[in-house]
């Protein structure tokens, strides 16, 4: 490669008592400030802030309408139309979790049970969202299509235990989830 | 016993003039420099701070605004742990904070915060110490700063600090003469040092930079005035820049240079000792606004010649005037901090070689020429024509010359090759 030498640019006299250069700067930040203080900062209306800075006043304005598709907030486990548990503590989330949040333990269908031949289920399912990081490995790695990262990202609690995720809560949040693929269903 | 009389005012003085005006000042000058800062940069800065009513079964917390903020940071400032390193020089290393802050709070002592206030016929003025050096006693305090700051880059014992200090010492030494030589003009016009008198006479016969007033009337200045703004302007200048230099303020803040030194001279300061540090730089800042304030830009009196009306104001024999004063001068400070806060966030970071040369080759230049120009303007009634005119001569000629050298000390050495 042949050898580019730059040449520093030359400046004029004016621009080398830089004086206009700085009054133009007072200019621009306080034009930013007198926008800010009107409501009217430069994007405020894409980023759907307060228009006091593109900042959106969190507990006042939520994000809620905001978030895009493929928005990865709190795991939770889902049911299907037919009202079945989809999960078949497979562990394999369990396993593939990087910072290890999910703790199954695994126990059978009675036989009884209308979907006796699933074979598995999980008796207790603990997700500890103090240490998730939301990365989306489960719902990657789940073979049941059982596990989905939902929109909910306001995840609070007092305590440690009340972070914890277990079942019911996660069923709770999940809830019924249509047009999955349904392997367990009889074939006709 | 009127001794004792006098001891309890001037007590009574310092507490309600430092303490109750001054330093609240500093962290009302850090919240407006977040708040400031933020809109400048479309964010909205601490708005939530607040008194948490809910907590006493109020319906809703008290915010306004987020004012509440600089309690909280002092307070999280208090319940750091204070870590002295183990490799410091420890007493240095104690010394040093309180000797950046002290100097910056002795200084208030000289400002004029508002005009004389009168109680039972016994007139007390809004000065801690009505000195007749004034501007000088504060440079000489205030250069004191830099002990503390050298001796903190040199007792930490750690490089980043030791080149912040070094930094700040030339600097300082650097900034103190063009600082000194600007308001030479300044003294000549009122041939006063005493900052209360200087004042006075602003209030009388209009602001340095606003003559639209004399003896209490308004009207266009008289031709001299009017010249000399040219030398007031220049003076104004090199003083508020000098200023920005002499209190580390951002585009001059080398001796705390985040991106090269970590934090400078307070590197390995924790807690309390850093939060002093932090208060010596805002009391600086509050102290160098209040003079500038102070020298050209009318200090306490309000202007257009209603400062005798407002002298007069009372309620019995309490006459209140100077509190309206001294709520004029606070008004006009806050404007000018929050002036050396848009400056913060505008002007980005000079280089250290420039940061002399703007102070050795350009401002003390500008300043000493400044100083023979204003001479000339306040001597040519007394002169003949054909003595102005020679001194205008001789101006010009020193003023080319000295921005002949400028130019030629600039020139670059041809670069050789071998
Ligand atoms: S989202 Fe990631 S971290 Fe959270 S439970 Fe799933 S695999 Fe674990
Ligand atoms: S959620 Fe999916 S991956 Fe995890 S145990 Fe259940 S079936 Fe297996």
């Amino acid at each position: 490669m042949a050898v580019v030498k730059l040449q520093r640019p030359k400046l004029n006299a004016g621009e080398k008592i830089y004086f206009g250069a700085i009054l133009k700067g007072f200019f621009i930040t306080m034009s930013h400030a007198v926008r800010s203080l009107l409501g009217k900062t430069t994007g405020a209306k894409d980023l759907a802030s307060s228009g006091l800075g593109v900042t959106m006043q969190f507990p006042e304005q939520r994000w809620d309408n905001q978030l895009p598709e493929y928005y990865r907030g709190a795991p939770t486990l889902v049911i299907d139309e037919q009202g079945r548990e989809r999960c078949v503590s497979c562990q394999l989330c369990e396993f593939i979790c990087p910072p290890k949040a999910i703790r199954i333990t695994p126990s059978e269908i009675p036989t009884d049970d209308k979907w006796a031949k699933v074979e598995k289920r999980p008796i207790e399912f603990d997700i500890d969202m103090i240490r998730c990081i939301y990365c989306g490995m489960c719902e990657e790695v789940c073979p049941e299509q059982a596990i989905f990262l939902r929109k909910d990202y306001l995840v609070t609690g007092h305590t440690r235990a009340e972070m914890v995720h277990d079942k019911k809560k996660l069923y709770e949040i999940g809830g019924i989830r249509t047009g999955l693929v349904n392997k367990w269903n009889e074939l006709k | 016993m009127p001794d004792i009389l006098q001891i309890l005012i001037l007590i009574v003085k310092i507490v309600a003039l430092t303490f109750c005006v001054v330093l609240p000042l500093v962290p009302i000058s850090v919240y407006f420099e977040r708040r400031f800062c933020a809109v400048i940069q479309d964010r909205v800065g601490p708005n939530r701070t607040g008194i948490p009513l809910t907590l006493l079964g109020f319906k809703k917390d008290f915010h306004f605004f987020g004012l509440i903020q600089p309690v909280a940071d002092g307070v999280k400032l208090f319940l750091k742990e204070d870590f002295t390193p183990s490799y410091v020089r420890k007493a240095f290393y104690w010394m040093a904070p309180a000797l950046t802050v002290a100097p910056a709070l002795i200084t208030v002592c000289v400002i004029p915060f508002g005009s004389p206030i009168s109680i039972f016929g016994s007139e007390q003025k809004l000065v801690i110490a009505d000195l007749d050096i004034g501007p000088l006693f504060v440079f000489a305090i205030s250069s004191l700063t830099v002990y503390g700051i050298t001796l903190a880059g040199w007792s930490s014992n750690s490089k980043f600090s030791l080149i912040g200090g070094v930094r700040s010492t030339a600097q300082m030494i650097s900034y103190e003469i063009c600082l000194g030589l600007s308001i030479i003009p300044v003294l000549l016009y009122y041939g006063d040092l005493n900052l209360s008198k200087i004042v006075q006479n602003q209030a009388d016969n209009g602001w340095l930079l606003l003559p639209l007033w004399k003896g209490g009337h308004l009207g266009l200045p008289d031709l001299q005035t009017a010249l000399f703004l040219i030398p007031a302007f220049i003076a104004f200048l090199i003083f508020t820049i000098s200023i920005f230099a002499e209190t580390n303020r951002m585009p001059f803040d080398l001796p705390e240079c985040e991106t090269e030194l970590v934090g400078g001279y307070h590197t390995e300061y924790s807690s309390m000792k850093f939060a002093l540090f932090f208060m010596g730089e805002y009391a600086a800042m509050v102290i160098g606004s209040a003079l500038i304030v102070t020298l050209f830009l009318g200090g306490w009196s309000v202007g257009f010649g209603m400062d005798k009306w407002i002298n007069d104001l009372h309620i019995g024999s309490f006459q209140f005037g100077g509190l309206i004063h001294l709520m004029a001068f606070l008004v006009k400070l806050i404007v000018f901090i929050l002036f050396f806060i848009l400056v913060r966030w505008t002007v980005p970071r000079f280089r250290y070689d420039q940061l002399m040369k703007l102070g050795w080759v350009i401002f003390f230049e500008a300043a000493l020429v400044n100083v023979f120009l204003a001479a000339l303007i306040i001597a040519a009634p007394q002169l003949t024509a054909a003595i102005i005119g020679g001194g205008a001569v001789l101006l010009i000629a020193v003023t080319a010359a000295v921005i002949w050298v400028a130019m030629v000390s600039e020139a670059k050495p041809k670069i050789r090759r071998a």
